[in-house]
């Protein structure tokens, strides 16, 4: 020790505590990802060896001091049929296997809990159900199913976190999804790892991990009070959706009780079935989904409203399973502290132009 | 089919073959048959060109139906099939040169040329009006787009009264009309560009039949650049109804 | 006789470079400037092509000198962007998609199939100015702020939301792209039409086929890389809408317009190298190269599955689950020919007269790393591990294990191989193993490392990273010094060689091919005339049976 220099010593000593050759694994998929992983390395290197040794072996056997003088080979179909079929046949079993873990990871089980991840330049912003924000950062409890609904407000962004193997793109203009169950906790790197411009690289996180417990207090610690869907609702009234949304029989708009789920038929005869991403699109492009028995006088929202305000209506109109509930929105209207009597009673039309310039309220 | 062996002195003398065979050609037929084979894979080429916008336009259309329906009502279905039948015929007389410099008549062969010269200068003045429309009624994307027509169609009576069916779009729904018109200028336009080219090469051409240099029994530079003219016309072909043609019942 | 190397090279004593060849057939500048052999053409590419790959490799060192360190401390962030974006740009259009065809497939081809020139010498000509007007256009680009897109100019980040140059580069992109298209195109018309008298298709060299499959490629994929250019350029300048979600575009439309190209260009790159390294192992074997039809017909498989696999870059981007499985699937099966041709290669060696000089060393540095990289494509084709390991550093690591340790080596190979063809003179044998070897070691140590960070997660484009990474990004670095050495000194030996390397002579390899078959360098025309070819390609017992002949020297 004391040949080395001691300013030397604690370099390599740093140096050696952040190698790492492995991420952490830390979901319940991460193992499943890596036992293919795996086997796609033994393949590899089975494969790699067999090339290299025949080339060695070949080129001592063959060389031209040992082996003057060159045999003319044509070919040889069994050998051609060989070595098509078995690196083939590894191949399909890599497909299917393969195929399988992303159908797995693609597909989100129906009891998992939404966290809604708004991308942008250069920041994350996840939003827990209850309300509670985050940039940059994500609060998880491990033994749950977590899924993550994304979106980018700008460009392609892409939701990474290596010790889960999983990642996601998030594309502006509609949702993405994808989800994971946490099992160990700790704390482990966000990244993004879709090229976005300047500040790509800082576009960095930490994913924390929790025990269920710890992560129930975290959320009672940073609750902001309201609720996606509580913020839904405010918006709901301020931007006037209540209006013609008013779950009353000569109203409008469709009832949207209920309607989170279904399948509805379109105006132009289409089934679809209710999901976020449809929410979202009616609400940014109306006209592209009328219900049926209704005209296309929606107005578009785009441009008022910002994807997190998006996400909180979405949110709301999941809660709504009454007309009751509906109608309860109508009455909230009346305590909005600045409100500008936007909300109605039953017969009287509220002026919904187009270039409305109502509920010009950017959450 | 070519029987004018040239015998020269000098340099050339060793061999003998026609002034317009290329050296590295072991004879005429080989040569021709090498530039023929290379004009179809150039127009390959530019099948894979446009394709690439014929495919983003079917998927927009096929999105965006109502939009579409509109923005097409807005060309004038006049001006374009003026324009498919200008085109047509020019074609017509692109195929007449070709057979003139085959059957040696060179008189006859500037004379198509010259009109197929002029029927695409009538297209591409046609086009020029149609464009400059566009731009007055603010349908260019990008030049102070308006989506007045689409929102409140009694605005625009021209072609209001020509469809009063067409119902008033909400503005997401108008909006679409201007991917309809990026794509029609993009598609249009690079038709037009094709249409430039193959009109100022008719113009070299020109001079050059008169000079008599087509009509020695080498006519592959026409009968090449014929395929090349039947090719673009083609695509107006394919645009024209897919841009003008939607929807567009009595 | 050495029983080590099978160079055999005439007297030197008395030995001359020939007076009439096509380098000192016409002088000046415009005879070179408007020329339409295919030769001169072929050097004058050589020339501006190393002298992108000269710019693309400055800006690559810039990157692993950025990435010594966990912060981003050596430039700006928004110039490591453009430094990264410009070095993709360059190699990938610049180098990478002409370098064998523009160059080796320029000079070699019509010698190969017993041609006086290409089809159509001044559409050759053409292309190569197409391709300088690019390059010019790219510099001016680099010069006057770069471009900070990534070489993929994915939307709406290169449409919307940045300021540098994307439509002057787009354009740039566009010309070279016609410079590609024309080159696919004589290839294509060439072979089909201008082979000697005796040349059927499967007596061509397999280098011929491989170039064949690349023009397909190059012919039916680069206008739609044309037109897709276009549609960023009209959106950027005029905002069309057709990318831009907000008046009802698709950013995802413009990925599947981008690869559809960009996968088949990847093929475009390796398949004419694959047909170096065919042309290679055969003669320092000096045997036919194993399963010639095998090899011929895979190289046609590659060029056709290549068009059916463009997904499996936007696994992770949304798309329906059930196309993975399409995508998935195809690139899977396009994986096989080229193991196909691996085992095929590996097995030429078995039984046959094997040396070791430079072109077989880097044709077998060829043969392992292109063997990793592509097995390594698997690991990406398969849907489960792609969603772990895409756009990290194991992307990174996989693509240049095939284009650097798979492509730029059989470039290598091809330019030492022919080189004596070319100029009439041999390059020194013991540096340039030297320097092979050099390459070798400084490519492993430059990326493997970064499979391994891209396993961990080391996300790619990114000029800061966490600390945790930097052991592995300082080897990388080490590596990449060592490689920019082993790539320097070609170029240093082979200018020296052109005036100080031995006389070649004719067929300083006793190969096998038609082009070696007249003098180095060959006649302006070739052969003085045309040849009729009665025998197979890698016909060693030929080529034997001609050499006992006598032949009188020229």
């Amino acid at each position: 020790m004391d040949h080395i220099s001691p300013v030397l010593w604690q370099f390599l000593v740093k140096w050696m505590e952040h190698f790492a050759l492995f991420p952490p694994e830390a979901s319940k998929i991460a193992p499943q990802m890596d036992a293919l992983f795996f086997f796609m390395v033994l393949v590899s290197l089975i494969g790699l060896t067999v090339v290299v040794l025949l080339i060695i072996s070949f080129s001592i056997l063959y060389s031209k001091k040992r082996h003057p003088v060159a045999v003319q080979i044509e070919g040889s179909t069994l050998l051609e049929a060989t070595w098509t079929i078995i690196p083939l046949g590894l191949f399909l079993i890599m497909f299917v296997w393969g195929s399988l873990i992303y159908f797995r990871v693609y597909t989100p089980p129906a009891n998992a809990m939404n966290i809604y991840v708004v991308g942008k330049q250069w920041m994350w912003k996840a939003e827990h159900p209850g309300g509670q924000h985050e940039i940059n950062a994500l609060h998880i409890p491990t033994g749950r199913p977590i899924q993550l609904t994304l979106i980018s407000q700008d460009v392609f962004h892409s939701f990474s976190i290596p010790a889960f193997r999983v990642k996601r793109e998030a594309i502006p203009g509609r949702y993405t999804s994808v989800w994971f169950e946490a099992t160990q906790v700790g704390t482990y790197h966000l990244f993004c790892t879709q090229y976005c411009g300047t500040n790509h690289s800082a576009m960095i996180g930490d994913i924390v991990v929790m025990t269920p417990d710890d992560y129930r207090k975290w959320l009672a610690e940073s609750t902001s009070g309201m609720s996606l869907a509580q913020n839904g609702e405010r918006l709901f009234a301020s931007l006037s959706c209540n209006a013609c949304h008013n779950g009353r029989p000569d109203a409008r708009g469709p009832s949207l009780a209920n309607v989170y789920g279904s399948n509805l038929t379109l105006a132009n005869g289409q089934t679809t079935h209710v999901d976020e991403a449809y929410l979202r699109d009616a609400i940014l492009n109306p006209s592209d989904h009328v219900t049926q028995g209704y005209t296309p006088i929606m107005p578009t929202y785009q441009g008022q409203i910002s994807e997190d305000g998006v996400i909180s209506l979405v949110e709301y109109i999941k809660t709504l399973n009454s007309n009751y509930r509906v109608e309860q929105t109508l009455n909230t209207t009346a305590l909005l502290p600045d409100s500008e009597g936007k909300a109605t009673s039953a017969g009287q039309k509220p002026a919904a132009e187009p270039s409305a310039k109502q509920g010009m309220v950017k959450q | 089919m070519s029987d004018s062996t040239v015998t020269v002195t000098g340099a050339h003398a060793e061999h003998e073959h026609p002034p317009y065979q290329r050296h590295h050609f072991a004879s005429m037929e080989q040569q021709v048959d090498t530039t023929s084979f290379a004009m179809w894979l150039f127009l390959l080429t530019e099948i894979m060109f446009f394709g690439g916008l014929f495919t983003a336009y079917l998927i927009f259309r096929n999105w965006y139906y109502p939009a579409f329906v509109e923005a097409s009502h807005q060309l004038s279905i006049k001006e374009g099939t003026a324009n498919t039948a200008v085109l047509i015929v020019s074609s017509f007389t692109m195929a007449m040169g070709v057979w003139c410099a085959e059957t040696r008549r060179r008189g006859a062969l500037v004379l198509c040329l010259c009109l197929t010269f002029i029927l695409g200068l009538v297209f591409l003045g046609i086009k020029y009006d149609e464009y400059h429309e566009k731009y007055e009624k603010h349908h260019v994307p990008g030049l102070h787009y308006s989506l007045k027509s689409f929102t409140d169609p009694a605005s625009d009576p021209e072609v209001h009264n020509a469809y009063p069916d067409d119902k008033p779009l909400m503005p997401d729904m108008a909006r679409h009309t201007e991917i309809y018109f990026g794509l029609y200028f993009a598609m249009t336009g690079m038709h037009a560009l094709h249409m430039i080219i193959g009109i100022s090469i008719l113009a070299f051409m020109i001079f050059r039949a008169r000079a008599g240099a087509y009509t020695t029994g080498h006519v592959t530079f026409v009968n090449n650049f014929g395929l090349y003219w039947h090719f673009v016309d083609i695509i107006w072909i394919f645009l024209y109804p897919l841009l003008y043609l939607i929807s567009r019942h009595a | 006789m050495s029983t080590d190397t099978i160079v055999r090279l005439p007297d030197q004593a008395t030995a001359r470079i020939p007076k009439v060849n096509f380098l000192s057939k016409e002088n000046g500048l415009l005879s070179w400037l408007l020329t339409g052999d295919h030769k001169r053409i072929a050097t004058l590419y050589l020339i501006s092509i190393t002298f992108f790959f000269a710019i693309g490799g400055a800006l690559a060192g810039l990157i692993r000198l950025e990435l010594l360190t966990p912060q981003s401390d050596l430039m700006a962030a928004d110039t490591y962007n453009k430094v990264f974006s410009m070095h993709g740009i360059i190699m990938v259009f610049l180098f990478l998609v002409p370098s064998v065809p523009a160059t080796l497939g320029n000079f070699l081809m019509p010698m190969m199939i017993g041609a006086k020139d290409l089809a159509l010498p001044k559409i050759n000509l053409l292309s190569w100015y197409l391709y300088i007007i690019a390059g010019g256009m790219i510099i001016y680009s680099m010069i006057t702020g770069g471009v900070d897109t990534g070489w993929t100019f994915t939307v709406p980040l290169s449409t919307h939301y940045v300021n540098t140059n994307v439509i002057t580069t787009g354009l740039a992109v566009f010309v070279a792209g016609f410079s590609s298209v024309f080159t696919g195109l004589n290839f294509i018309v060439t072979i089909h039409k201008m082979r000697a008298p005796g040349m059927t298709w499967f007596r061509l060299p397999l280098f011929v086929w491989s170039n064949y499959a690349a023009s397909i490629l190059m012919v039916l994929g680069t206008p739609v890389l044309a037109i897709t250019l276009v549609l960023i350029v009209l959106e950027r300048a005029l905002g069309i809408g057709v990318f831009d979600p907000a008046k009802g575009g698709d950013p995802i439309l413009f990925q599947h317009l981008f690869w559809f190209y960009s996968h088949p260009a990847v093929y475009i790159m390796i398949l004419p190298g694959m047909g170096v390294i065919s042309e290679v192992v055969s003669t320092f074997s000096r045997k036919r190269v194993f399963g010639y039809t095998a090899v011929a017909f895979s190289s046609v498989a590659i060029a056709v599955f290549a068009f059916f696999v463009w997904e499996h870059h936007m696994f992770i981007m949304g798309v329906s689950n059930y196309s993975t499985l399409v995508f998935s699937l195809l690139t899977m099966l396009v994986a096989v020919p080229s193991a196909i041709k691996i085992f095929n290669w590996s097995f030429t060696l078995y039984k046959g007269s094997i040396t070791f000089e430079t072109p077989m060393l880097y044709s077998f540095g060829f043969m392992g790393l292109f063997t990793i990289g592509g097995l390594t494509g698997v690991f990406l084709a398969s849907t489960g591990t792609d969603i772990h390991l895409t756009e990290t550093y194991f992307i990174v690591a996989h693509f240049h294990f095939v284009m650097v340790g798979g492509m730029l080596m059989a470039f290598l190979s091809g330019i030492h191989f022919w080189w004596p063809k070319w100029t009439g003179r041999m390059y020194p044998e013991k540096i340039s193993q030297l320097a092979a070897l050099i390459t070798f070691i400084g490519f492993n140590l430059t990326f493997f490392p970064q499979f391994i960070l891209g396993m961990l997660g080391m996300p790619r484009r990114y000029a800061a990273y966490p600390p945790e990474f930097q052991v592995l990004n300082v080897f990388s670095t080490a590596g990449a010094t060592i490689l920019g050495i082993g790539y320097l000194l070609p170029i240093l030996y082979l200018t020296w060689s052109l005036k100080y390397g031995e006389i070649a002579g004719d067929n300083p390899w006793q190969a096998t091919g038609l082009e070696w078959q007249t003098q180095s360098p060959p006649l302006t025309e070739n052969f003085p005339e045309i040849p009729i070819v009665d025998h197979d390609a890698y016909d060693y017992e030929w080529l034997e049976r001609k050499q006992k002949e006598v032949t009188s020297v020229g």
